[in-house]
Order: structure tokens, then sequence, then C-alpha cells
């Protein structure tokens, strides 16, 4: 015991502490890189000026954001054999290989090119510069799809059979990849990197754009990110809908519990608040709309929902957390949606870039993302508790033979460096954010044509309601 | 000697452990040496030179740890807990070191804390490295699929001795990189340092080789008792040829020759460790085939690697020829 907590609980406050921080970063940067790669294809094809500030502009950004994705990355790989021994062992076999081709495909594929697409732009040419950027950008989609296949595993275990020593042991590589719940977690999360990065990339624009009307980057930023607000949004509510009816199929115990459902009912109500209290067996103070429980998750007014005293005691997840963070989750998502209709009437009304309340919202809405993003995470995660490999291997029976101790100090070590380094770096990127986007324009210096910057043309142009960006 | 899928893996494994100690060496190496380099024009023409390559470098570190839990489970089930205090150590130095090359050139007035944080995080990271390898040489107690020893059984003397050697030598793969990678005032300081750092290493190499046989009987055996003394014996020659290739390049002021010698130092003496280590993975407790994982899982991802490996040794190299020659002190890349 250390402070009064159990090993087992200390290792599990490590990794949920670790790996939230960690996730922060390939949040950002799996849509950044899209973004980055995405604005030196428009630079390189319209060989407007303003593309090669934005590119240069959110590149110091990313360069930071993902150094930060590296070093807390490295942590990852190495905890589950600190404090998960007796989970490595069991099920290296099959997670292993899927993280060690996550390293081979994606890890050395962004290290690689990164350096290029950095620094590289005048070492290289333009065509292998781009090629560089596109890289790190397929090399972060890689890196996601290879760990939501290792993560899902663990929520929805196929293809494979127990072995004598107590090894899982792959029969069928093609099932343990694309286990049940495997595409629409990929979906959901990468849909969720690309909104997160188009609300602060909105953010940023519109924190600009309340300062300065006419400022050209910052009119093009906002509008790509209102774009991306208003198609992805609709797009990651349907993917979330359908990620949440694959829960209920194969694990419906954390969907009673997001629910803040105990008992089993037909016509369920959704439950808008309330208090689940596992001790007491039922969500105090609830306040729910009748049916629309039902409704929703079986698509029948009276459909029939299990709830936890379904499932006994010992095999159910503890319900308060799941429960607060998914409406978290669903309550942000609903913003967003807000926020991207409203920028597609603006657009109509051509008040994109005059409407100081849309883009007061915009910057209200830029941490959305990453907290939407950390409440999914809890609540699918909390959610498939009390098991690491679901149905299969319990989380107490996966701990390394370790002392509190051990564990409660590396913690603190943990906690003390991550606020100062993660923190400074926060701080660091909010500076770099709260610079306007001019671009000191090193680069386009040395082409005489390309100096003025904005030209009265292109910013006519702009102010057209900035179509085609 | 059988050739099969879990000899092949930890020829692999090898192969990636040996690839970042060398690679991820010499920019550790760099940070190492931060304090020899008071002035800041310096500092950034240092960081420069390891800028756009140190994340692939590090790399290698997430495929030896991640590779070990896809084809040796029993062993990063082990290994990794035995060995909780310094990797935690380590993992916390290498964040200080990772983040400082974007941070030391996002303010003034703290940059002096993130260059300590990179120097310091570096030293602590070798430091870490190097006790955990002699943790590893000296022994770790298994018993039932676990770590059955207690928390502080890794640090002992040999373990603090291999850390200085790791650390010595980081330093002289980070002093004959800036020797390659600079000029001028910057590079004569370096191949001072150089000089230094290769006495300290072959020293240090030297020390560890000599108590290395008496720590456990089959070590012993290895080293002094045929067939295996044969290779025993061509390594000390090995590591005379490429001492004595340091010592001709750093006089000569030749650029790359004292790299390479370095280089040759750190493979050296890997092959001399692997000659104690096969056909363990850990020493005296554990085989490569006790713990390696099923076929099934090993073929799998040798498939990937066979063609992969290749591939990212190719791009890799081809980043590096991109950043060839000397840093322009003039144009740094932030």
């Amino acid at each position: 015991m250390f402070l009064g907590l159990t090993a087992e609980l200390l290792a599990r406050i490590q990794f949920a502490f670790t790996v939230s921080f960690h996730f922060i970063f390939p949040a950002f940067s799996i849509g950044l890189a899209s973004f980055l790669a995405v604005l030196n294809a428009l630079w390189l094809w319209k060989r407007d000026p303003a593309y090669l500030r934005l590119f240069d502009y959110w590149k110091t950004i990313f360069a930071v954001v993902f150094g930060m994705g590296v070093v807390s990355g490295i942590v990852m790989s190495y905890q589950f054999g600190t404090n998960w021994a007796t989970f490595s062992d069991k099920a290296g076999p099959v997670i292993g290989p899927l993280m060690g081709y996550e390293v081979l495909t994606a890890f050395f594929l962004e290290a690689g090119f990164l350096g290029i697409a950095l620094f590289g732009r005048k070492r290289v040419g333009d065509g292998l510069h781009m090629f560089s950027v596109a890289m790190v950008a397929v090399g972060t989609l890689i890196s996601a799809t290879w760990i939501l296949a290792a993560n899902s595993w663990m929520h929805t275990p196929a293809g494979y059979e127990i072995a004598a020593n107590g090894q899982f042991v792959p029969t069928d590589w093609l099932a343990v990849i694309f286990n049940p719940s495997f595409p629409y977690r990929l979906v959901h999360t990468v849909l969720a990197a690309f909104l997160t990065t188009a609300f602060a990339v909105g953010a940023v624009g519109a924190y600009h754009l309340l300062r300065d009307r006419e400022n050209r980057q910052a009119r093009i930023m906002f509008s790509m990110a209102m774009w991306m607000a208003a198609i992805v949004t609709p797009m990651q509510i349907v993917a979330g809908d359908m990620h949440g009816l694959n829960t209920l199929e194969y694990q419906p115990a954390k969907v009673a519990a997001m629910e803040g459902h105990y008992e089993t009912q037909k016509g369920a109500p959704l439950i808008l608040f309330g208090i689940p209290d596992d001790e007491a067996e039922t969500t105090h103070y609830a306040v729910g709309i009748p049916y629309l429980g039902s409704l929703i998750l079986t698509h029948k007014l009276d459909g029939e929902i299990k709830g936890l005293k379904a499932f006994p005691k010992d095999e159910r997840p503890p319900a308060l957390i799941p429960f607060i963070t998914f409406r978290i989750m669903v309550g942000l998502g609903l913003l967003m949606l807000v926020v991207g209709l409203w920028s597609l009437w603006a657009r109509w009304r051509k008040t994109l870039y005059t409407s100081t309340w849309l883009q007061r919202a915009a910057v209200a809405m830029g941490p959305s993302g990453f907290v939407a993003v950390l409440a999914g995470w809890f609540t699918t995660e909390v959610g498939r508790q009390p098991y690491t490999v679901y149905g299969v291997l319990r989380t107490s029976e996966s701990l390394s033979n370790v002392d509190a101790q051990a564990v409660g100090a590396s913690l603190i070590a943990f906690i003390i460096v991550y606020f100062i380094v993660f923190g400074a770096g926060t701080f660091y990127i909010f500076r770099l954010m709260m610079k306007a986007p001019h671009g000191d324009d090193g680069e386009l210096a040395q082409s005489p044509t390309r100096t003025a910057g904005i030209t009265p043309a292109q910013q006519l142009e702009a102010a057209g309601g900035g179509h085609g960006h | 000697m059988v050739i099969d899928l879990p000899t092949i893996w930890a020829a692999i494994i090898a192969f990636a452990v040996l690839a970042y100690v060398v690679l991820d060496g010499f920019d550790l190496g760099v940070g190492v040496l931060f304090p020899f380099f008071p002035s800041t024009e310096d500092r950034n023409v240092m960081t420069n030179s390891i800028a756009p390559v140190w994340d692939g470098n590090e790399t290698w570190l997430v495929m030896g740890g991640g590779g070990l839990l896809a084809v040796f489970p029993l062993a990063y089930a082990t290994v990794l807990p035995a060995l909780y205090i310094p990797l935690i150590l380590m993992l916390l130095g290498l964040i200080f070191r990772g983040v400082a090359f974007e941070f030391r050139f996002r303010t003034v007035r703290w940059r002096p804390v993130w260059d300590w944080g990179f120097s310091l995080g570096s030293i602590v990271a070798g430091m870490m490295q190097g006790i955990a390898l002699g943790a590893l040489v000296q022994g770790i107690k298994i018993e039932n699929r676990q770590y059955a020893g207690g928390w502080w059984d890794w640090l002992t003397p040999f373990s603090l001795l291999t850390g200085v050697a790791v650390v010595v030598g980081y330093a002289l793969l980070g002093a004959t990189w800036l020797h390659m990678k600079t000029s001028g005032e910057l590079q004569a300081n370096a191949r001072k340092l150089a000089m230094f750092a290769g006495v300290g290493t072959i020293g240090l190499i030297g020390a560890v080789s000599l108590w290395t046989p008496f720590l456990d009987a089959i070590y012993f055996e290895r080293w002094f008792q045929w067939p295996t003394a044969f290779f025993s014996a061509f390594v000390p020659l090995l590591v005379a040829i490429c001492a004595v290739g340091l010592w001709f390049g750093l006089k000569n002021k030749r650029d790359i020759l004292p790299f390479l010698a370095a280089l040759g130092l750190f493979v050296v003496s890997f092959i001399g460790l692997g000659i104690s280590f096969f056909p363990y993975i850990v020493p005296g407790a554990l085989t490569i085939h006790e713990a390696a994982a099923p076929d099934v899982s090993l073929g799998f991802l040798l498939v990937g690697a066979v063609v992969l490996i290749p591939t990212i040794l190719a791009y890799t190299g081809y980043a590096y020829w991109v950043f060839r020659g000397k840093v322009d002190p003039e144009h740094g890349y932030h």
C-alpha cells in the first residue's frame, strides 16, 4: 500500500495518467499532419504564398506537438512491461506483433521523413519535400490503425486460443486485426482527431480574425476549419452512433454504465442527468426522456436494454465515470454541430469573416476536441473494466509483481515531470498560436515576384466568401 | 545450432538494440558534452546537427521495447519489472532531452533551463541504459514466469561501472560526430574531448571486460575455453584496431574516420556481449527459446520485418544523406 492505495489501483492511475497525456498529442498531430499536407499541396498547386505562410506557421506548432507525442509515446511502450508484466506475458503474442507493425510501418516512416518535412524543403526540392510531408501524414494514420487494432482486440478479442502456459495464441490474424469493434473504433477515433485539429485551427483563425479581419492567412485557416467542422461533425455523430450499437452488441455492461441503467427495461428512458450509485444500484436524481434510450440504442421504442443488474457484480464496470464522461463527449459533439451549422449559415450570408459572435464561439470551442477525445477515451476504457482483455483477462490478474511504493513513487515522478514539461510545451504552443500568421516570408523574400503578400486582387477574392478553400 | 524463428528474431532484436545504441548514442553524447560548450551559438550548431535525425534514432528504442513485447514477451515481462527504477529514470531523462530540441528555440529566458534539461536528461538516460545493461549481465531472478527479485537488485558496483562506461562511450560518439559535422573552434574542441573520451571508453571497456568473467562461471567458460575463446580472442584485437583508427583519425584531423572508429568500438563491444549472452536472453535464467512467443506470432511479424527493415534502412540512410556535410552556423533549421 502507498498512501492507502493498492499497487493495482496505482498502476491503473499511472497508466490512465500517462496514456491520457500522450493521447492529447497524437489526437492533434494526426489532424495537423494531414492539414500540413493539404496546405503544402495547395501551395505547390496554386503558388499562392498565403498557403506557404500557413504551412510554415503550423509546421512550427506541429514540431512541438509531435516532439511531445514522441517522448510521451516512448513511455507507453515501456509501461506495459513495468507495471503490467503478466498482461504483457499473456497478451504479448497477440498485441505485440500489432505494435511491432506500428513501429515498422508508421513510427520509422514518420521519424524518417519528419526531418525532411520540417527542415529540408530547400535541400530536396518541392517534389520530394511534398512526398515527405505526405509520408508523415500517412504515417500518423497507419500508426492510428495498428494501435487501434491492438486496443480494439482488448475490447473485443477474436481469432485466438489460450495455450497451456496461459498465453493468448493467435489462430487467425485477420480475425485478430479486424476484430468486431476495430472498424468502428478506427473511424470514430480518426474523425475525432480531425475534428480536434479543425476546432483548434478554427480557434486560432478566429482569434486572429477578431483582431484583424483582413488577415488573409487567418481567413483561409478559419474557412478551412469551419468546412471541416460542418462536414465532419455530422459524419462523426453517425460513426459514434454505430460505434455505440457495436458496443451494445459486444459490451452491453459498458453501455448500461454509460446510460446509468441498473434495471433491465423495455422502452428505457434516455437519462440526461443523474448520479449513478453502484452501491445503491440506482441512478439518483435521474432526469430522463422516456423511450428515447431504447430508440437510440435499439432503434425501436420498446426495445429492451439490459441494466447493470443483469450482470454479476464482479463483472460490472463502475458506472459513475463512463456516465459523466459520455455526457461530456456527446454534449461537446452537439456543440460542434451547432458551430458547424452556424458557419454554413454565415458562409451563405457572406458573414463568415465578419461575424464576431461566430468567431468568439469558435475561440471558445478551441479545446473542445481535446476534451471530447479524452472524455470518450475514459468512457470506453473505464467502461471495459474489470478486464484488460474483455471477458477473458481481469485487470487484477494483469499486474506485475510490483510494490505499491515503486508504482506510487514513479507515478509522482511522472506527474511532476509531465506537468513541468508538457505545461511548458503547451505554453509555447499557445504563444506560437497568439502570433499573427503573417509569416516572416524567409523563403518568399528570395523570389522577387512573390514579395507582395496580400495583393488587392487576392483580398477581393478572399472577401467573396472564401470559396474553394 | 538450428536457425529457427526465435534465433532469427534474437538477431533482429539484437540488431535493433545495436542500431539504437550507436544512433541515439551519438545524439545523447552531444547532450552529455553540452556542459563543455557554454556558448549559445555552439549549442545551436550542436542541436541543429542532430535535430533532423534524433527522432528516427530514438525510434529504434521503441522497436527494441515493442519488438521484445512482440517476440519475447516473457523476457519483456520479467526484465522490465527488474529494471523498474532505471527504466523509469531513463524515460524521464529522455523526455527532458527530447522536448529540449524544440523548447530551447521557443524561449530566451528559459533556454538555460532546457539546455540543462537536455544535458542532464542525456546523461541520466545514458547512465540508466548502462546500468540496465550491467544489471542484465549480472543476472535477474525469475520464478514462475515473473520477476522474483527486489527493487534495488539492479544497483551494484558493477552496474554503476557499466553505467559510467556507457555515458563515457556516448560522449565519445557525440564528440566524434561533432568532429565530423562541425568546423572551426567547435571542431577543435570536439577533437580534444574525443581524445579524453576515447581513452576513457577504452579503459572502461577493459575494466568491464575483466570484471564480467568473474561475475558468473558461464562467462568465464565462454571467454577462456574452446571453442568460444577463439572468438573472444578476436574481440580485444578488434578493439585495438578501432582504438588505433580513432587515435590516427584524430591526430590527422580526419573528419569521418574518428566517428567510424568510435562506432566500431561499440559494434565490437556489442559482439562481445553477444558471445557472453547466447543462447540466453536473460543470462542464466531465460533462453531465447524459453522467452519466445509462439511461432505464429514470430512468423507473422517476420513477414513484414523482412521487407520493412531494409526499406527503413534505405529511407533513413536517405534522410542522413540529405543532411550530410557540415552544419552551417549561419543557417540553422529554426
